[in-house]
């Protein structure tokens, strides 16, 4: 089977279950009695006193797949409703809050995947030695912490004991009045990529002194997984015949691990970086909630705590779009990366 | 060798498994005898609620009182860690024996029946894993309103379809294998054939990745009840008592420490409790890995 028509039934494949989860999301919401949601239509006090007539309007009371119907055409035309956690409709508040989670993701994968990388290739080439074990102790201890405890402890020392150090937020207040000043033109709204295309030293300065404490957060949460994951991989790729072959002929043992072994070992953590790169970018809501770093995570959060059902509905549907589309794209990446990968049966 | 003591054996020869027992042991003690660590005080009907000292928001340091200190609002975090100890295992073992019962029926039904009903099943997992955990656990937990019932529902339904879907995998090998063949030959009902003979021969794995979740569930219910989402106030839950603590991270400026204790302790049994059982999943992983040959 060729690329592009494996491309095809994939994308096909992906209809279903995005009908799948808008059906899903839609069979949530109306868990809730008519009257409940027509509610979500009323702009003043006065309204609540002819709910029937806006039950009515709205067609609220009609069969299930009628109003799925309805709902799904909104949706499509990019009306999610009104998000009341942040004011504004949440066709706007999701790209007006994405740079903020896409910032904070664009900084922790790579220092993720890299540090992951390195530590499980150094793992595996000393298996069973002491930095084998110790690498081991320190991603059992990263995936056992709680996020938000981490991100609690991390402020008290960083925030608390050293005055103010790495303080919580984006930006500080100074700098957030001066990024939306007239000398300073927001391209992406990502603050580090704006600073540096304004030439801005102070704001990049500031932008990165408060992205330490949740990059840090994410880090140790999330590398311990693809630390592990590169070191068994890394031990299969060293069992495999062409690297005794490579040893037998002669090459040195760092040519050995760094260019036959460690290339092989590195597909299956790419495809998970890039699963990782989805859910991070699909809003980190403990680590933005602890350092209100007002991104989407951070938004939903909000939302949940105020009971704004519209909103996180609409979220959980952003996310979801998002992670199944991504997963895609990763998986599309990876018959590229990977010649062995086969695109249906036939023998080559 | 059968496979239970197989497993012990291989247990029993790593330092790190055998520490992650000793701790999830120190936690079962704590959790059958709060009643007698930390004794609820007369005339308090729920003993999962923490007893109060006043209602002054500034959490105190430890104490002749508090042994290990109030949080903010007065709760006693002595009392509060040991009972949540209990709320911690209640919750984990709720949520995880109700997602093994449904994995066990809908992976079973899939896996055993195949065709539609399997194309069914696993498409109905695809749709529940195209979500981010937190992320449809936090909208049940919205839509169904906040508490540790909504909490405990939104894990069942996040957890099912992994589980499912690794009851199906097994099933599927093991259906296939002489003696089910054999017993259908025999005339045994469907019924009948999957739990005489499928089931207790593919159930392991799943039983197995379900006592190693414990320590994921109840990482997951804490961080709901951190966001605000879980437990209602005053319930004994680790994850709450870290969330009271979040205003007060930063002392005066003369003692910017001064609340370790409120941020500190609630968070260490987290942590703890869930390393327990991560270490245990370590060591599981690898007795597991078919690449590493049993002797």
């Amino acid at each position: 089977m060729e690329l592009r028509s494996y491309i095809i039934r994939r994308v096909l494949l992906l209809i279903p279950v995005l009908l799948g989860v808008t059906l899903f999301i839609f069979g949530i919401a109306m868990l809730f009695p008519p009257a409940q949601r027509a509610t979500l239509y009323v702009t003043n006090m006065r309204q609540l006193s002819n709910l029937p007539a806006i039950i009515q309007k709205y067609g609220l009371d009609k069969p299930f797949f009628v109003q799925y119907g309805t709902w799904l055409n909104q949706v499509l035309h990019g009306n999610l409703g009104w998000s009341r956690a942040i004011s504004m409709p949440v066709a706007q508040a999701i790209p007006h809050l994405l740079p903020a989670t896409l910032e904070l993701a664009i900084f922790a994968v790579p220092l993720i995947v890299l540090a992951g990388i390195f530590l499980g290739t150094k793992a595996a080439t000393h298996k069973d030695k002491p930095l084998d074990h110790g690498t081991r102790v320190v991603a059992i201890l990263g995936w056992s912490l709680p996020s938000f405890w981490l991100g609690l402890v991390l402020m008290m020392i960083f925030y608390g004991y050293f005055s103010g150090l790495l303080p919580p937020g984006r930006l500080g207040i100074q700098m957030d009045i001066l990024v939306d000043s007239v000398g300073f033109t927001r391209y992406t709204h990502i603050n580090t990529i704006d600073a540096i295309l304004n030439l801005n030293g102070p704001v990049l300065l500031d932008a990165l002194r408060h992205l330490i404490l949740p990059v840090m957060t994410l880090s140790v949460i999330n590398m311990a997984f693809i630390m592990r994951l590169m070191r068994s991989s890394m031990l299969e790729a060293l069992g495999k015949g062409y690297i005794l072959t490579a040893r037998a002929k002669g090459l040195a043992e760092k040519v050995v691990v760094n260019k036959h072994a460690r290339r092989n070992a590195l597909i299956p953590v790419i495809t998970v970086s890039g699963y990782l790169f989805a859910g991070l970018a699909s809003g980190a809501v403990i680590t933005e909630t602890i350092f209100s770093f007002k991104g989407i995570g951070w938004w939903a959060w909000q939302a949940a705590v105020m009971l704004d059902i519209p909103s996180v509905l609409a979220f959980a549907l952003f996310t979801a779009t998002l992670f199944v589309v991504i997963n895609l794209l990763v998986d599309i990446l990876y018959t590229r990366v990977d010649p062995r990968v086969r695109l249906g049966q036939g023998v080559q | 060798m059968s496979d239970w003591k197989f497993t012990a054996r291989q247990l029993a020869k790593n330092p790190l498994s055998l520490t992650g027992v000793v701790i999830i042991v120190i936690f079962i003690i704590i959790a059958i005898f709060a009643p007698l660590i930390a004794p609820t005080p007369a005339g308090q009907l729920n003993s999962y609620m923490i007893p109060r000292d006043g209602y002054w928001a500034e959490p105190e340091p430890p104490s002749n009182a508090h042994i290990l200190g109030t949080t903010q609002g007065q709760y006693d975090i002595f009392y509060g860690v040991v009972w949540g100890t209990r709320s911690a295992f209640r919750v984990a073992l709720v949520v995880m024996s109700i997602t093994l019962l449904i994995g066990i029926v809908l992976g079973s039904l899939a896996g055993y029946f195949g065709g539609v009903l399997d194309e069914v099943i696993m498409r109905i997992t695809d749709i529940f894993l195209a979500f981010p955990w937190l992320i449809l656990a936090m909208a049940l937990v919205v839509v169904l309103g906040p508490g540790l019932k909504s909490v405990m529902i939104a894990l069942i339904v996040v957890w099912w379809p992994s589980y499912a879907r690794l009851i199906r995998g097994d099933i599927l090998q093991v259906r296939e294998e002489d003696y089910v063949e054999a017993a259908r030959g025999l005339g045994a009902s469907s019924g009948r054939v999957i739990i005489r003979h499928v089931l207790p021969n593919a159930i392991y794995p799943a039983l197995i990745m379900a006592s190693l979740d414990i320590g994921a569930v109840v990482l997951s219910a804490a961080a709901l009840s951190f966001l605000g989402l879980g437990a209602p106030e005053g319930y004994a839950d680790w994850g709450q008592m870290t969330q009271f603590a979040q205003n007060w991270i930063v002392g005066p400026l003369d003692n910017p420490l001064k609340y370790w204790y409120a941020v500190i302790i609630p968070g260490l049994f987290i942590l703890f409790f869930v390393l327990g059982w991560n270490l245990l999943g370590d060591a599981f992983r690898d007795i597991f890995d078919p690449r590493l040959a049993r002797r």
